[in-house]
């Protein structure tokens, strides 16, 4: 990289959350700010600069074939190219339509549907163009954004934990709500990122950033069942926000298959 | 470290390892005056997002009275006891090691100057603590851990400097959890060492053992009485019934070589089909010390913090060595688990790993019991 590196910052299908955190993270921002030259970020700024780009940030999922060649795009203009936050890792909540009628939403949803030109699927970033690093999380946790920002520069590995939720939720000392209050939580499937902050409240983990290294999620699903939840809630757990990661997809499919083999 | 005492009078009674006095329950607060004036912050039992948690207590109003616990695999649930018992219940999620082996710790902080790096040690200066209510698996675990950190070569100063602040005050169980079996593991329930003070909970008050200076020290500072023969009996009938209400056993005869000859053992395959790899069984074991060890930089990347925090052999990356992992499955990662705590611990520092409290069994999501485990291991041999 000669001169300063050059940031871009896109969005695609989401609900600017991810890069919310960003601009939250002011402090630390301003630090960086005097590192980089920031080439595309709309929602900072209105001066927009062409590529290339050393780095981008891209926020949301693949939802529409103009999105499909703008990626495509984006990843030809670009050095290192990092996805942040649940839609472009995993395609989001709006990957719910990946097991519906899209047609029928938009039939019901818009007073003219002819207007509409969509996919029938919300995919991640992946799914489409080759990614150097995915940030996880609905949304992003701004200090694991900072540290990726930085080895980027450093050209170093990023240093983001693959570990449960659990370990977090035990290092801070948190009751753990599935044992003493028979909550369902995904901690034990879900990785680390965001200090286990919902346990802390009483509430199990809903996998904001997606499945953890090598989870086991039969095992907890039948626990879930063991405790008394029906599949139906069961599967509604696991299709949220990385429900279209291929570990949650698996599982939520095959409960699913288990159910309608029943009816 | 035990203490000269002139010879108490009554006849007949157990013979107590150390001289024993009776403190009626009204004149139990004075206890918490007394630790507060000989500046100890007092750490004790007491209800947060249900369950008895160990925390900073500032008066017996913050103890779980009339509160208990009911444990299976995988499950804790607080219960109303039909008495106002203080200490009415068994082990929780919490374990004092959080105090002595800090979750979350500064080692060491670097500053870059004009001349280059300057290092140090981070500033530690830890309060005295009370610990209040610790049970005889847990003085046992203590044990333990002072044999890890201090006991060996390499002086842990972390934990060496917050356990030479501590003052201990134990609490003999007179119940136990279906969880429980320190009997198997020879840890409890009675506690015998290690303990500063000992309490055994009556109707209306405690009897009080004091076993070294420094807890005679409290002692006589507070409203005593001599201790009855009916008080006696009624405490030794308390404890009695913890030993009895202990149902969970755990056969050890040879299990060191017993888990060592049988690590290509299915049951390996069948437990790994269950276990999560979420870390929590050995988060809440009170001996479990692992750790990692990370450098956190400002942006400016000029003040740097070298920090330890609690790690785990179910954590994927805890093996990780350049090149990669090394246990990459959840079976190499459960097996290396228990075989550490139950086998090679012996030859690491010459004591099993285990004290038999229950913790692991109790806050595993999916409630996996390790005695159940090397049982159906033993079915199997020889
Ligand atoms: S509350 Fe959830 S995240 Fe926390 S230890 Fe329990 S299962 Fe894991
Ligand atoms: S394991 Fe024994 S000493 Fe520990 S809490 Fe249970 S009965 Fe008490
Ligand atoms: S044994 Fe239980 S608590 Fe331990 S890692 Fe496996 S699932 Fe988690
Ligand atoms: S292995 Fe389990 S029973 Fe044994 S000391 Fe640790 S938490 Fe307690």
């Amino acid at each position: 990289m000669s001169g300063k590196p050059r940031l871009g910052v896109f969005k695609f299908a989401s609900c600017d959350g991810c890069q919310l955190s960003l601009l939250a993270a002011e402090d630390q921002l301003l630090g960086v700010a005097d590192t980089v030259e920031i080439a595309y970020f709309l929602e900072a700024t209105s001066r927009i600069q062409p590529g290339p780009y050393d780095i981008a940030l891209i926020e949301g999922s693949i939802t529409t074939q103009h999105d499909v060649e703008r990626i495509k795009q984006i990843r030809a203009d670009t050095h290192f190219l990092v996805t942040i936050g649940a839609c472009a890792t995993s395609g989001g909540i709006q990957a719910l339509r990946n097991w519906s009628d899209c047609d029928e939403f938009v039939s019901s949803v818009y007073a003219t549907p002819d207007y509409i030109s969509t996919l029938a699927t919300s995919t991640a970033i992946a799914d489409h163009v080759k990614v150097d690093f995915e940030l996880r999380g609905c949304p992003i946790n701004q200090y694991q954004l900072i540290e990726v920002i930085q080895s980027v520069l450093a050209g170093r590995r990023p240093r983001t934990p693959v570990h449960s939720v659990c370990l977090d939720c035990k290092r801070r000392g948190t009751v753990c709500v599935m044992v003493a209050q028979g909550t369902a939580c995904l901690g034990p499937v879900t990785q680390a990122g965001c200090n286990a902050i919902c346990p802390e409240y009483n509430r199990g983990c809903y996998g904001c950033f997606g499945p953890a290294a090598q989870p086991n999620l039969v095992s907890l699903t039948d626990q879930f069942s063991a405790n008394g939840m029906p599949r139906e809630q069961i599967v509604n757990n696991l299709r949220s926000f990385n429900g279209n990661s291929p570990e949650f997809r698996v599982e939520s499919d095959r409960i699913q298959a288990e159910q309608d083999g029943e009816q | 470290m035990t203490l000269k005492e002139e010879n108490h009078s009554e006849e007949n009674l157990p013979a107590t390892p150390h001289h024993e006095v009776f403190v009626a329950i009204d004149g139990f607060a004075l206890l918490f005056d007394v630790l507060k004036s000989s500046g100890f912050q007092i750490v004790g039992p007491t209800i947060d997002q249900d369950a008895i948690v160990y925390d900073q207590i500032d008066s017996v109003d913050d103890l779980p009275k009339g509160w208990t616990d009911v444990q299976k695999p995988g499950l804790y649930r607080l219960n109303q006891r039909n008495d106002d018992k203080l200490f009415g219940y068994n082990v929780g999620p919490h374990s004092w090691k959080k105090y002595l082996f800090p979750p979350n710790v500064a080692l060491s902080i670097g500053k870059k100057n004009e001349d280059g790096w300057e290092f140090q040690e981070a500033p530690d200066d830890p309060p005295k603590l009370a610990f209040l209510g610790v049970r005889a698996c847990e003085l046992a675990a203590i044990r333990i851990q002072d044999r890890v950190f201090v006991g060996g070569d390499y002086v842990d100063s972390t934990y060496q400097k917050r356990r030479q602040r501590i003052l201990i005050i134990a609490v003999n169980c007179t119940q136990a959890a279906e969880t429980c079996f320190c009997t198997s593991m020879d840890t409890g329930p009675r506690c015998t060492d290690g303990f500063d003070l000992a309490l055994t909970e009556l109707d209306d008050g405690f009897l009080v053992e004091a076993s070294t200076p420094e807890g005679k020290a409290i002692v006589d500072q507070l409203i005593t009485l001599e201790v009855t023969r009916k008080q006696q009996q009624s405490a030794e009938l308390a404890r009695q019934n913890a030993v009895d209400q202990i149902k969970k056993r755990m056969d050890t005869t040879e299990i060191r070589d017993l888990l060592m000859s049988n690590l290509e053992h299915a049951r390996w395959d069948e437990v790994a089909s269950r276990c999560l790899s979420c870390t929590n069984c050995t988060m809440v074991c009170p001996t479990c010390f692992c750790s990692s060890v990370e450098e956190v930089s400002d942006l400016a990347g000029e003040n740097v913090e070298r920090r330890r925090q609690w790690d785990s052999c179910f954590n994927l990356e805890f093996s990780y060595m350049n090149g990669g992992v090394v246990r990459d499955s959840t079976r190499s990662r459960y097996r290396q688990w228990m075989t550490h705590k139950l086998a090679t611990w012996i030859d690491q520092f010459g004591t099993s790993g285990c004290v038999g409290c229950g913790r692991c069994i109790s806050w595993c999501p999916v409630g996996i019991d390790l005695t159940e485990e090397v049982a159906a291991i033993r079915k199997d041999a020889p």
